[in-house]
Parts: structure tokens; sequence; C-alpha cells
């Protein structure tokens, strides 16, 4: 195949050779070839199925999807609809707490790890490996682990604290929490990874300065090192935001938006609507209503990354 | 402590260098390594638990203490989950979806990275008008839900006749492999000296005869990286294989969460944790098998993904 890519290649350029101008579209004829998978699913799949489904969340599509106007309706029904806000509401929370959990922690963590320990790889393998590890493994994990009857509130109770109380995943309180549990267990070790090779980075003579002027290690992080490290953090947050919109598999496995709908989350929302509800709209509004909330998240970051370089 | 004994004996015997030697045992020292102990445990606590709990049998589990290591090893809850364990009428164990999670990888992997490069390489060495443009929608639409796209690409698969097969769902872990992968090899051929692609040029080579003859033995550790990275994200995933596949096809994933979250019957948690290390041992082993190169994987992946 390889062969005649090629003979047609050389064949393509003597035939344009005597034209003097070579067609502009058979220039780097392979290489347009050859980009084709990526041509097709940037523009049908990313920006096509975007656009209709964009399109189709205006529409009254139920069981099936359909062509007829309904203006906002679908978006009304979806800020009116419980479930959703719940879902909005479960999201927020999750998000914030997640956000700055993750970042203390892991940042708190590569820093114990960058202070030139021992066994820094061995303490490194066992922070990253949940990450390898599917958000179904982690739900059903810590599923059990929060299990009343033989996880941590039985075993502390048996311990002789008859009163204590700690069941997330059956109180519609602090379910999410339970989630949080898990979720950070899982992700934390990347964003460790990723602020372990940022403090990496650093000049060691950012150290001794800091030595030599008698500030304290832990003054030297808040105030020198941090403020260095704002790529990494933007990274970081960019990172763990784009994590928590797509938050559906953990629930799915951890608690099934129960108990109730007290941890429903706008991507399993869109799921139910979409695939069990047979109401199309609503889940062509609701995952609409998803992308919006990524570009609230990622327009300033692509604003101060991008559109800062471009006027500095 | 005798190294660093030895160690700070030669350094005062040479010149003072180097940072005071530290005590062992000093405060700074106690609350790191305290610190990163307790954490250490919380991390490691469910693997051990999975492990613990998976040899059990039932009536130890329902007396017991889900921490204490078992005092009789079985395997059998092991067994059952592999051959037995049931979803709906199905019970014919976890085998099935293993099975059908391998017959998604192989060809899922091989195609989405074998694409992934000639893109990668196209984008950084073949440049065209619009080839940024077009690259820069697959980077943009990594950031979108995934939920967005779901219902056109039924459709698309169901014209196609591929709704619900193997097919159609490895055609969809390569589509949504493409632009993390695509940037992983596009930022390391861009890399490469411009000098050797221009002397290729020169001596008459090729789109393909640079790529495979001089690109591709040259690439190896990028290639590692990205078929670590897709092994694992398509053996974790449950949302695609939930949605583009039916009950016989399911992927491991799916399976199970279907056996441990069933309503039927009495939970047999031994053989749930069972189920639950087994499936999560493939990407474990990866893990562990491939040390710094999994971080170099994720972290390549992770700086713009």
């Amino acid at each position: 195949m390889a062969l005649a890519e090629e003979a047609s290649r050389t064949t393509t350029r003597t035939d344009a050779a005597p034209v003097r101008r070579p067609n502009r579209w058979l220039k780097n004829l392979t290489g347009k070839v050859a980009m084709l998978p990526m041509i097709l699913t940037a523009l049908v799949i990313f920006l096509g199925g975007t656009i209709w489904t964009i399109v189709y969340s205006f529409t009254d599509s139920g069981l099936l999807p359909r062509l007829r106007w309904n203006g906002l309706a679908q978006y009304e029904r979806l800020w009116s609809s419980r479930k959703w806000l719940v879902s909005i509401e479960n999201l927020a929370l999750y998000g914030v707490l997640s956000v700055i959990l993750t970042l203390f922690i892991a940042f708190t963590l590569a820093a114990l790890l960058d202070r030139k320990i021992r066994f820094e790889d061995a303490f490194r393998t066992i922070f990253l490996y949940p990450f390898a590890l599917s958000f179904i493994v982690t739900g059903l994990v810590w599923q059990w682990i929060l299990n009343p009857e033989f996880g941590i509130q039985g075993i502390v109770r048996g311990m002789g604290w008859e009163t204590f109380n700690f069941d997330p995943l059956y109180n519609p309180n602090i379910v999410m929490y339970g989630l949080l549990i898990a979720g950070l267990w899982q992700g934390t070790g990347l964003i460790m990874c990723i602020m372990l090779a940022g403090l990496r980075g650093i000049d060691e003579d950012i150290w001794k300065a800091a030595r030599v002027d008698g500030i304290g290690t832990v003054k030297t992080y808040v105030v020198v090192i941090i403020p260095m490290m704002r790529p990494v953090f933007v990274t970081s947050l960019v990172l763990i935001g784009a994590g928590i919109v797509k938050l559906y598999d953990l629930v799915v496995a951890q608690t099934s938006g129960g108990p109730g709908i007290s941890s429903e989350v706008p991507a399993k929302y869109v799921m139910n609507t979409m695939f069990g509800g047979q109401n199309l709209g609503q889940g062509f509004a609701a995952s609409t209503m998803m992308m919006v909330m990524v570009f609230i998240i990622l327009i300033p970051w692509a604003y101060l990354e991008f559109g800062g370089k471009k006027r500095g | 402590m005798v190294d660093m004994a030895t160690n700070a004996a030669s350094g005062s015997a040479l010149n003072p260098r180097g940072p005071k030697p530290k005590k062992a045992f000093s405060r700074g020292n106690i609350i790191v390594y305290g610190t990163l102990f307790v954490v250490a445990i919380y991390y490691a606590l469910p693997l051990y638990v999975m492990i613990v709990t998976s040899l059990k049998g039932m009536p130890e589990i329902r007396m017991g203490n889900i921490f204490s290591p078992p005092m009789e090893i079985t395997f059998q809850p092991w067994v059952k989950a592999w051959q037995e364990a049931c979803t709906g009428i199905n019970c014919d164990g976890l085998s099935r979806g293993f099975w059908n999670s391998v017959r998604i990888l192989i060809p899922s992997v091989i195609i989405s990275v074998a694409v992934a490069s000639v893109n990668g390489y196209a984008l950084s060495m073949w440049k065209f008008k619009g080839s940024e443009v077009f690259f820069t929608i697959l980077m943009i639409g990594a950031f979108i839900p995934y939920q967005v796209m779901l219902y056109p690409i039924v459709i698309l698969l169901r014209e196609a006749g591929l709704y619900g097969s193997l097919t159609g769902l490895v055609l969809v872990h390569v589509a949504f492999g493409m632009p993390i992968n695509t940037l992983l090899f596009r930022n390391y051929f861009a890399s490469i000296p411009d000098e050797l692609f221009k002397a290729a040029r020169v001596d008459g080579a090729g789109f393909w005869a640079i790529f495979f003859r001089i690109m591709l033995p040259m690439s190896l550790p990028i290639f590692v990286v990205s078929l670590i990275i897709q092994v694992t994200g398509i053996w974790n995933d449950f949302l695609f294989g939930v949605i583009f596949t039916s009950q016989d096809l399911y992927p491991m994933t799916v399976q199970l969460n279907n056996i441990v979250n069933s309503v039927q019957g009495v939970k047999e948690y031994n053989v749930n944790m069972a189920a639950t290390l087994i499936t999560g041992l493939v990407p474990l082993i990866i893990y562990f098998a491939s040390g710094k190169l999994f971080v170099r994987g994720i972290a390549a992946g992770a700086v713009k993904g």
C-alpha cells in the first residue's frame, strides 16, 4: 500500500510540473488523505454532532428526534425540574470541594515527596495506583468500605462506640461526601504527579535564596513556590474541572443516584432522559447545558492562556 | 542510618559542603514521614480490603471486620465471580465480560494508536492550509462532554448498521481517543529536528517512507505511552460500553456493575469484591509493570489534554 501511495504521489508531481502551477488541492495529497480520519472525526462527530444536539434541543423530540420547533420549552422544563436542580446543586458542591481538596492534598503530598525523602517511588506508586482503576471499580470498593453494617461504621461501633454514625451512602444529607471520598481517592494521584513535576522544575537557587533570607520552608512554599507554579495550578484546575462535569460512572457504581435522588448529577440526568426516559429533547437540552458549563470553566482559562500571550 | 553517618563523616573530612546533615529522627522528618505514611494507608486500604474480602467465606464476612485478614483463605469467590456470577438471566460469570473487553480492546487500541500516530506525523511535518483548524476543532471537542455527541453517534451507527455491535464501539473508542493521542504524537514529532525530515525528502523519500523508515523507529517510547493511555482508558470505559453495545456484548466494567448492583438475590460481598478486583487487575498490572512510563504517559496526556 505504501508503495502504491508513493507511486501515485510521484505521478501527480510529474503531471503537474509542466503546468508550472501545481493544483493547490493535489499538493501534499498523501498528507491530506492520511489525515482524513481526523478531519472526518473533527467535522462529523465533534463539530457536526455538537451542532446537531444543540439544534435538536430546541425541538419537542420524544421517543425519536424530530425537527418540530419548540423554542425554549425544553430548557424551561429542565430548569423547573427538581431532579435537574438537585443534580446541579450536587455537582456544584462536589465540584467546589473536589477542586479545593484535590489541589490542597495533591500539592501537600507533592511537596512532601519533594523533600528529598526515602522511598519516594514507593509512596508515589501507592498514591497513583487508584488512577489506573476505573470509576466503576472505585465506586464499588468504596460502596463496600462505607457499608454501614460491615464497613467503617460497623467496625467503630463494634469497638464500643455504639452511637457512631457514618453512613454517607444511606444518608441523603451527606451522600455527596461519600462520593467525594472515593473521587478524591481516585483522582488526587494524577494531580500530585503533575504538581511534583512542576516542583522539580523549580530552580534549586530559589531555595538557596530563601534559606539565605531566612524564610521558613512552609512560608517559602506559600509565598514563593506556589505563585511560581501558576501554570501548573491552572492546568490542574482545567483537568479537575473537565473531570467533574463528566462525573457519571462513579455515581452509577457507588449510589445509583440514591438514596432517592439525593446524589443525582447532570451527566446521569442526561443519560436517563436520553436513553431511559424516551425523552430526547430533555436530554439534548441538559447535555447542551453541560457543555455550556464546561465552556464557562474553559473560556476564562483559554483567555488567560492564549489571549494574554498574543498581547504580551 | 549507616549511610548517612558515613556521608556526614566523609563530608566533613573534605570541605563542609551541601546542607547540614540532618538527624534521621528530627521533628520535621517525623512530620513528613508520618503524614505520608498515614495518607499512604488511606490510599492502600481499598486495595487491601478488596483482596482480603475476596478471599473470605460469607460466614466470616458476616461476623467480622472488613479489615481483618481472612482466617481461612478460600478461592471460591474468585471462581464463582469468574464462572457463575449472574447478570439478569445470564449466569456465566464475569468471563464473558472479560472476553468482550478483550475483543473491544485489541482492535480499538491498534487502530487508534495507528491513526493518532499518522495524524500527529502529518500535522507536524505535512501541514497544509487548514490542517491546524481541524486539529483545533479536535482539541476543543475533547473538552465537550461526551453526552452532547452520544445521540448523533447512535444515529450514525444505526444508519451504518453497526449500532449495538463491537465494531461500532471500536469506532467510537477510536474517535474519542483521537484528540489526546494525536496531541501526544504531534508534540513528539514536532520536537524531531527539521533537518532529518529535509534530508529524507532530498533523498526522495515520500510520506509513508519517511513515516515507516525514519519516524517510527525513533518514536517507540511515545508509542508505549500512547498504548498505556489507550489500554487503561478503553478497559476502564463504562459510558460507551453501556450505550453502544447490548446485553451479550457488554464490556467487563458494565457487566461488573450489573453483577454487583443487581437487586435480586442475596448479596455475596466476597464474590462482588473478587469480581471488582478481577476487573481492576488488567490496568493494575499495566500500572505496576510500566512504572515510570505510566506516570510519563498520563503526565504527557495531562499537560494539555
